[in-house]
């Protein structure tokens, strides 16, 4: 046990009984976040392979499939994201650099309302679109006759775009949780220079949401150019 | 260990009466809400025991019906439920699940010399996550049960199956995330928590065993957790995923299934493992011959586990070509199992071999998880396994390691701890003898389901030729002695909960950070976080056996 | 007293009857998987005798007795763990190398092969003779010909399986999976459905006859009185007009089947497939993803019109096709 070390004598807030020391709560903290992103690639992993067999059995139904999408919305939300993921940095910067609650929070909100932005144009103009266009799988999916016999498999993709961009909304929905509790907490004062692990394991999850849309975009938008 | 930090960590003789986990808080919501790990390791003790009667009552049924070729209890349909159930019930939550919530979530801070894992409310989580896992299985089983047998196959389980298929792969699904989160915590526990001078190659084997399934626990599950989504969304929307009808392959199915489904039998074997080191080494009072290779060999079974999944679709259509590779891999994981066998049987060699209920469960291990081990090449071999795949060889193999020997080492580990967790003696002689009648009583039931496999009779079957009748029976009598065996256990550890002798702190004189606190410990484990100073297993300074005979 | 010895012994044969130990061996296969079978049988009974061994007598020897000093040593020996490590592996690679050349010689066909169709449905097996009989749940084949089974399912996942031949495949629903084998002792044998399939799975279990080859023929030609599967298929091509493209004349706007069986095709996107059934059967069903060099690609899907057997049928036919073509060639 360095000098350095806190110990539980000096007991700060948010310091947990089974730990002997800070530090050693932080690391186990960021430990315990990156295997929990890696069961999460693993989970998405599952539908990549999927994906990956069936783009391969049927290239071109894909790129019929693709043809639904709207690009113009992938790519202002990818741009939307990448502006959250730059937010939530600073945010974990000005708790680091021990600057007041308030301008945690001022990096926080914006945080949070660019996650509701990118779910607001997602379910608005694009899942809900979807829906009145009767490409969404299992609510009146029509077969289209440009398709011709490619139509189920044109279904099939579309099954993994909702599967995959809905499993990443509810992510991002469980994000904003996050995001609020974080606000409550700053809010309270709960963070300081010495202790912003929350914050930090937060943005590892925030950033590797992200990341996941940067594969998603690609593969589900792009694939036809 | 040192002597030092034993004085340190048991408070003198003519204290009050102890202070423990069991008796610091008392009433039902102390339980519920606990954090402590031996609570909640305790906690999953009672859920597991009650699916393992599910689980046991449908394989009773089961082996009833077989004693006639045309089905002596229920009609095929209900045959198939139960199957499945037994299946379903006893992989996903009772196997999986066994060592790890129960004794991995009692030992690993004690070993490790730490006051808790290190997220203690996720692991509270943890076990209400698994719970409702349990429930709505439950219901599931109550409501009419589901007969896709364990594995799901598409499309049947997707289109054809009239049974509640979606209910049960979410049962399996939260249970997942149990399973997730526990690995996570493990993993963090053992990286961040040991006690100073407990290095990694000072860790008892158990940690190094769990480690390895926590490592499967956490990159395995999340897979099966996705390909049951995508089952269910098939079975609802029907848009083809693995319906080739429109264009989906059925196959891919069993390659995501299998991708976690066998990493998930070494999920059940690697724990039993480790605590078959403990015990080996404690009632032969030596270290463990090899330790490094023991512990290596933990990491690449575990590795290589997520690398011979496709071992069981060799038969399946699977190109030619993969098969030899699925068969390579194969051959290889059986290697380090190979290590570990011969590695506990050279601890032997020169010890002071005492043969308590625990030594009896580890070397009936040690048989049959050699037998079950063995049995594994002639799958592993591509020819062979063209005949004997989907056969009763099959069950009887998968049962050997399975049953054979994870349960015989959970039975071990938790007769090995029990003086530990509640702080009492069980009776050992019934110990023994329950241990010797569930070996008889394994080898009666499984043995001639080898057999009855290489003369090619399938599994799954409710019905079956008349001329396997014998071999059936044969079975059936000796599922018989088995439940027997397992009654007896059940029945005197309740009995010592209340009657039994009060076990002192090291009633077996083994070696460990966990004998050197009271028993049951107090909350927080130790008094004083010890101080590690010698390897595992230096029986040089191990106190003597103090074990009351009852 | 020579009678009540000659009870015991014959109860104890009768006894013994009932625990059979070996199936019938009927294949040509059989005998040398059974002889990687008895091998691995020698390699477990030697390692579980050697470990049962010496656990009983280190059970034995160092068992604690009370009053004997003990002093415990540790040990660790590098050139036990590299042998115990290196001669299973070495056990390991005879089998694989032996096991896996097994497997791929009994996983190709051989050219000569007859060639009887299956279909497995929920629950029964139904098996189609290229000369027209059909059977359910029985297969009849003659002794010493190598016979090849091309089969397919209409609903879940089966599994087609003899054991006296020693031959299993899974049979799947939306391709064909085959296997072969030479069966080389008459007799009847059972086939069993191995692979979980619902309800009365268990009960999806048939026969195999094994017949004398002029048994068989008379067997056959008993139930050629039905038209041929090549000619059924003839029927069913022109009731669905397939002959309206796919003809002879130049102006055709399909490509002509005559002859096309087991030749390559050249593809539109410049690839070459040779014709076999899984192509058959695919330009069938989905017409869209075969595209073949020269032709319009604008072939409707017959999928939900013609069933697996009727796709045997028609697949029977344009085999036929090339075989007339040859003849007429010659």
């Amino acid at each position: 046990m360095s000098d350095a070390a806190i110990t539980h004598g000096d007991n700060p807030t948010g310091f947990a009984h089974q730990f002997e020391e800070l530090d050693q709560q932080h690391d186990a903290g960021r430990l315990g976040m990156w295997l929990f992103l890696a069961t999460e690639i693993l989970f998405f992993g599952g539908l990549f392979t999927g994906y990956t067999v069936y783009r391969s059995l049927h290239p071109q139904a894909f790129l019929l499939g693709s043809h639904i999408l709207e690009v113009k919305y992938g790519a202002i939300n990818t741009a939307v994201l990448i502006c959250s993921s730059f937010t939530m940095a600073m945010a974990i910067r000005s708790a680091q650099t021990g600057k007041r609650k308030g301008a945690i929070i001022g990096w926080l909100i914006p945080t949070m309302l660019l996650g509701a932005t990118f779910l607001f144009l997602k379910f608005r103009f694009e899942w809900y679109h979807d829906y009145l266009e009767h490409t969404m799988p299992g609510f009146g999916f029509y077969y289209r006759p440009e398709w011709g016999a490619h139509a189920p498999q044109v279904q099939m993709f579309m099954c993994f775009y909702f599967f995959m961009t809905g499993l990443h909304a509810l992510h991002m929905i469980v994000g904003i949780g996050i995001l609020l509790v974080l606000t409550w907490m700053t809010s309270r004062g709960r963070f300081t220079s010495q202790y912003f692990a929350p914050l930090e394991i937060s943005g590892l999850y925030w950033h590797f949401v992200d990341i996941i849309w940067i594969f998603l975009f690609p593969l589900l938008y792009l694939i036809r150019f | 260990m040192s002597t030092t930090a034993t004085v340190e960590n048991l408070p003198n003789a003519s204290a009050e009466p102890q202070v423990n986990y069991l008796n610091a808080r008392y009433g039902v919501k102390s339980w519920l809400l606990t954090v402590d790990h031996k609570r909640i390791g305790l906690l999953y003790l009672c859920t597991i025991t009650v699916m393992f009667v599910v689980g046991g009552i449908a394989a009773t049924m089961m082996r009833i019906n077989l004693l006639e070729p045309q089905g002596a209890l229920v009609e095929p349909e209900t045959y198939n439920k139960l199957f499945s159930t037994h299946g379903l019930v006893m992989v996903f939550f009772f196997l999986v699940p066994s060592i790890p919530v129960t004794l991995g979530n009692f030992l690993i801070p004690m070993m490790i010399g730490a006051r808790d894992v290190a997220f203690p409310r996720l692991n509270l989580l943890s076990w209400y996550i698994f719970a409702t896992g349990c429930l709505i299985m439950l219901y599931v089983v109550c409501t009419g049960g589901v007969d896709t047998g364990w594995t799901f196959y598409t499309p049947f389980s997707t289109t054809y199956s009239t049974t509640d298929v979606v209910l049960a792969a979410l049962s399996i699904f939260v249970a997942g995330f149990s399973s997730i989160l526990t690995g996570v915590n493990f993993i963090v526990t053992i990286h961040k928590m040991r006690a100073p001078g407990m290095t990694w190659f000072r860790l008892p084997l158990f940690i190094w065993s769990m480690y390895a399934s926590a490592i499967i626990f956490v990159l395995g599950t999340p897979v099966i957790a996705i390909t049951l989504l995508l089952l269910g969304v098939e079975r609802l929307l029907h848009v083809g995923i693995f319906d080739p009808a429109l264009g989906g392959d059925p196959l891919l199915f069993q390659h995501l299934f299998w991708f976690y489904s066998h990493p998930a039998v070494y999920i059940m074997i690697l724990p039993s493992m480790g605590v078959i080191s403990e015990l080996i080494a404690a009632f032969s009072r030596k270290r463990i011959f090899g330790y490094s290779f023991v512990a290596f060999s933990s990491l690449a079974i575990a590795i290589i586990s997520f690398l011979v999944w496709g071992h069981h679709m060799f038969v399946s259509g699977e190109s030619i070509y993969a098969g030899l590779v699925f068969s390579v891999l194969s051959f290889l994981v059986a290697i380090p199992s190979a290590v570990k066998v011969f590695n506990w049987t050279a601890t032997l060699y020169k010890g002071s071999i005492s043969y308590e209920a625990p030594m009896l469960y580890a070397l009936g291990f040690l048989g049959l998880f050699t037998i079950g081990g063995l049995t594994g090449l002639y799958l592993a071999s591509l020819s062979t396994d063209v005949h004997l795949s989907g056969t009763y060889f099959v069950v009887a193999h998968f049962h050997y390691i399975m049953v054979g020997a994870a349960v015989m080492a959970f039975m071990g580990g938790i007769h090995f701890w029990w003086p530990k967790i509640t702080g009492h003696l069980y009776p050992d002689l019934w110990a023994r003898i329950a241990a010797a009648i569930i070996f008889i009583g394994f080898n009666l039931t499984f043995f001639p389901q080898f057999v009855l496999g290489y003369l090619g009779m399938p599994r799954r079957y409710a019905m079956y030729p008349a001329e396997f009748q014998a071999l059936n029976v044969l079975s059936t009598a000796g599922a018989s002695v088995l439940a027997v065996g397992y009654i007896i256990p059940f029945i005197y550890l309740i009995w010592s909960l209340k009657y039994g002798p009060v076990a002192g702190p090291n009633p077996f004189g083994a070696k460990g950070l966990e004998w050197t606190t009271q028993s049951p410990p107090p909350t927080e484990n130790y008094l004083k976080i010890p101080i590690v100073t010698e390897e595992a297993y230096n029986y040089e300074t191990a106190p003597e056996p103090e074990v009351v005979r009852v | 007293m020579m009678g009540l010895t000659q009870f015991a012994l014959n109860s104890i044969a009768a006894l013994w009857l009932q625990f059979p130990v070996q199936p019938p061996a009927a294949s040509s296969i059989a005998e040398s998987v059974d002889h990687v079978y008895y091998f691995l049988t020698g390699v477990t009974v030697f390692f579980t005798v050697l470990i049962f061994s010496i656990i009983f007598y280190f059970a034995i020897k160092y068992r604690r007795r009370p009053g004997k000093p003990y002093q415990p040593e540790t040990h660790t020996s590098l050139f036990l763990e590299l042998s115990w490590t290196i001669i299973p592996s070495l056990i390991c690679v005879v089998i694989f190398v032996w096991s896996s050349s097994l497997f791929v010689r009994n996983n190709r066909p051989p050219a000569n092969s007859r060639e009887i169709f299956v279909i497995g449905k929920q629950w029964m097996w139904h098996i189609q003779h290229p000369e027209g009989p059909r059977e359910i749940d029985a297969l009849h084949v003659p002794v010493g010909e190598n016979i090849k089974l091309t089969m397919t399912s209409q609903d879940v996942i089966h599994g087609f399986y003899i054991p006296a031949f020693r031959v299993k495949k899974d049979v799947l629903p939306g391709r064909y999976t085959s296997v072969w084998f030479k069966a080389n002792r008459t007799g009847v044998y059972h086939l069993f459905c191995s692979q979980y399939c619902g309800t009365n799975h268990s009960e999806m279990i048939g026969w195999v006859y094994v017949m004398n080859p002029t048994d068989f023929a008379a067997w056959l030609a008993q139930g050629e009185q039905s038209e041929s599967l090549a000619q059924q298929g003839a029927r069913l091509f022109t009731q669905l007009g397939c002959d309206s493209c796919h003809n002879a004349a130049a102006s055709s706007t399909g490509p002509s089947l005559a002859g096309i069986y087991s030749k390559p095709e050249k593809l539109a996107d410049g690839t070459t497939r040779v014709v076999d059934d899984s192509f058959l059967r695919q330009a069938i069903l989905t017409p869209s993803t075969i595209h073949v060099a020269g032709y319009p690609q604008i072939m409707p899907t017959f999928s939900g019109q013609v069933d697996e057997e009727q796709i045997l049928q028609l697949i029977a036919y344009v085999k036929s096709l090339g075989a007339q073509e040859r003849t007429n060639g010659q």
